[in-house]
């Protein structure tokens, strides 16, 4: 068996498709997570596979569906952080020989088949239906919602996990060398850090509309609270230490205007779901949570990086997608968990949703008022990439737990969790799902 | 400072024989007359197959925005920061955009719409390198 990516037919990409068809009929039940760490120590029972089938058997447990019950698996295949196995660094045999592996020695170390996944969870019996959701969760998710909603499968589940080397990320390489490519020399010669081209974009949001890279402040010390009170989280886990806004503005520069805080800090980490028709979904553990949409943007930019204007354009866009096929408006977000990481970015996806009603230039206004989990207008709920470590699932994660009541200490109490919005990662370029406590 | 060395591929050679004549050129789409960075194998508008061209552009531009790098990722350029990393507009396409670390300018002092003009620089193996450099007036 050979997983195939999945086609782009399976993902809704353009405006005017009305209400998505399998609206509040497919839904997410069980969560499970792996346990994050900075970098992968070199033990077998660390690596990215084993903490992803950690991952993938608390969610089955977490949803109390019998193993043979699932039918389906949605893998992330890429798991890097920007870490690489490097070329001649000879291969961890121990570890390899700890598992089934298959015919790529790397898998289940600096990356992830769903073969290799089937091959040492033997308990999965019944799987007949594979596919990869290239790049992140949210891509993944799509696939997922859309395969359970066309039959392809009835019990999926969905992973996406990510691997982290010794050594400083995207360091090695070309980086390194005295001469690169022609092509990749046309962009890379000049030598952007990954940040460089959402500070460009802050940069000229704060010129258009007045704005400060002071006025993150608040949006950086709720994310990390949030963080703080999820126990899946890097920080929580690891470092439970406050982001006040002193130590924020205080951080080292990156690409100016983006600082240290501004890039979310690369992790070891897999988070899993499990999926259902909403039906099967009404016998299993715990509250489902129904999929009301989901959407997606693959806008490029016209050159080399996106313009403020070409950001607005698409994330506006993107919130149209988002109601249409859910059938709601921004009145019905009960709370947002778009993406953040990086950080200078959250603001376009709020913009472009229109949350609470903030139009474009005002969403660093809005962190000055009362964004936390107890106000009446919660911002990234989950604390995101901010708060527990680049995984791009915690915004997911939260959706499922918030709407399900069983958030704990981030749980909202300053709105009924009713509907959440979550996805990204860019502004151009992206996959987001609507989930709701209830399927109509 | 000196950039990373240059090894032209199939598609980028034009471009990089054309900076070694100090000659700015940009891909253009015959087909729909559009230009194009970076270089592409297809026009990004056109279905497969439109044909594509190099284009000799004026050299002039504005400085549409910059960063401040701290933390380069380019190894060579690491004893140069902080540095200036600017996006430059091109006159003959306000669309496209190419990068400058803005060769004069001081770290943080851009000035973000001020006009620039193309300049070629020696790269670590000697390819030259469009650059840019703002126009007094
Ligand atoms: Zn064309």
């Amino acid at each position: 068996m050979t997983t195939p990516t999945a086609p782009d037919s399976m993902y809704r990409n353009d405006e005017g498709l009305g209400i998505w068809e399998h609206r509040g009929k497919v839904a997410a039940v069980g969560v499970g997570h792996g346990p994050t760490s900075r970098r992968w120590d070199g033990r077998a029972e660390t690596c990215v596979g084993a903490i992803t089938i950690d991952a993938l058997r608390k969610a089955i447990d977490d949803a109390g569906v019998a193993p043979d019950q699932i039918d389906g698996l949605v893998v992330v295949p890429v798991t890097t952080t920007g870490a690489f196995w490097e070329a001649g660094k000879p291969l961890p045999m121990d570890v390899i020989q700890s598992f089934n592996q298959t015919d790529d020695p790397l898998d289940g170390i600096a990356k992830l088949s769903a073969e290799w996944l089937l091959a040492n969870m033997p308990e999965l019996t019944n799987v007949q239906f594979t596919m990869y959701g290239p790049g992140c969760m949210s891509n993944a998710l799509n696939v997922t919602a859309q395969a359970v909603g066309d039959g392809l499968t009835h019990t999926c589940l969905v992973v996406k996990s990510w691997h982290n080397f010794e050594g400083r990320y995207y360091q090695g390489g070309a980086n390194a060398g005295n001469a690169i490519p022609g092509t990749p020399a046309i962009t890379q010669l000049w030598g952007g850090p990954a940040s460089y081209s959402t500070a460009l974009q802050f940069a000229e949001y704060c010129r258009r509309y007045g704005k400060t890279h002071e006025m993150m402040a608040p949006f950086m010390e709720n994310s990390r609270r949030n963080g703080l009170r999820f126990p899946e989280g890097y920080w929580a886990q690891h470092r439970p230490e406050e982001l006040i806004p002193e130590d924020y503005l205080a951080s080292r520069w990156i690409a100016k205007p983006a600082n240290l805080f501004d890039n979310d800090i690369p992790i070891m980490m897999s988070g899993a779901y499990l999926f259902s028709t909403a039906e099967r979904a009404q016998d299993m553990k715990q509250k489902p949570v129904y999929i009301l949409n989901h959407a997606s943007s693959n806008t490029r930019p016209r050159s080399l990086l996106p313009t403020l204007d070409e950001v607005e354009a698409d994330t506006a866009r993107t919130g149209r997608k988002i109601y249409e096929g859910a059938g709601i408006s921004a009145d019905d977000l009960s709370f947002e968990n778009m993406y953040d990481g990086f950080s200078l970015f959250h603001q376009f996806h709020l913009e472009g949703l229109g949350y609470r009603g903030i139009k474009f230039g005002e969403a660093l206004d809005f962190y000055q008022t009362d964004i936390s989990i107890e106000g009446p207008n919660p911002v990234s709920p989950s604390g995101g990439n901010v708060g527990s470590g680049r995984s791009r699932v915690w915004m997911h994660t939260d959706c499922i737990q918030q709407l399900q009541g069983r958030a704990g200490a981030r749980q909202v109490t300053g709105v009924k969790p009713e509907v959440g919005v979550s996805g990204g990662p860019m502004p151009l370029g992206g996959n987001y799902t609507v989930w709701s406590a209830s399927p109509d | 400072m000196t950039k990373q060395g240059v090894e032209p591929d199939s598609l980028s050679q034009p471009f990089w024989d054309a900076a070694n004549e100090k000659r700015l050129v940009i891909q253009n789409c015959v087909d729909c007359d559009r230009l194009q960075h970076p270089p592409s194998d297809s026009c990004r508008d056109c279905d497969e197959g439109a044909e594509l061209e190099w284009k000799q552009v004026s050299g002039r531009g504005t400085i549409y925005n910059y960063g401040v790098v701290h933390d380069c990722p380019v190894r060579l350029l690491q004893e140069d920061q902080p540095f200036n990393l600017a996006v430059i507009m091109l006159d003959d396409d306000p669309g496209i955009q190419m990068y400058s670390h803005l060769p004069g300018v001081p770290v943080d002092e851009v000035p973000v719409g001020a006009a620039v003009e193309v300049i070629f620089e020696p790269s670590a193996n000697g390819q030259l390198v469009p650059e840019w450099r703002v126009i007094e007036d």
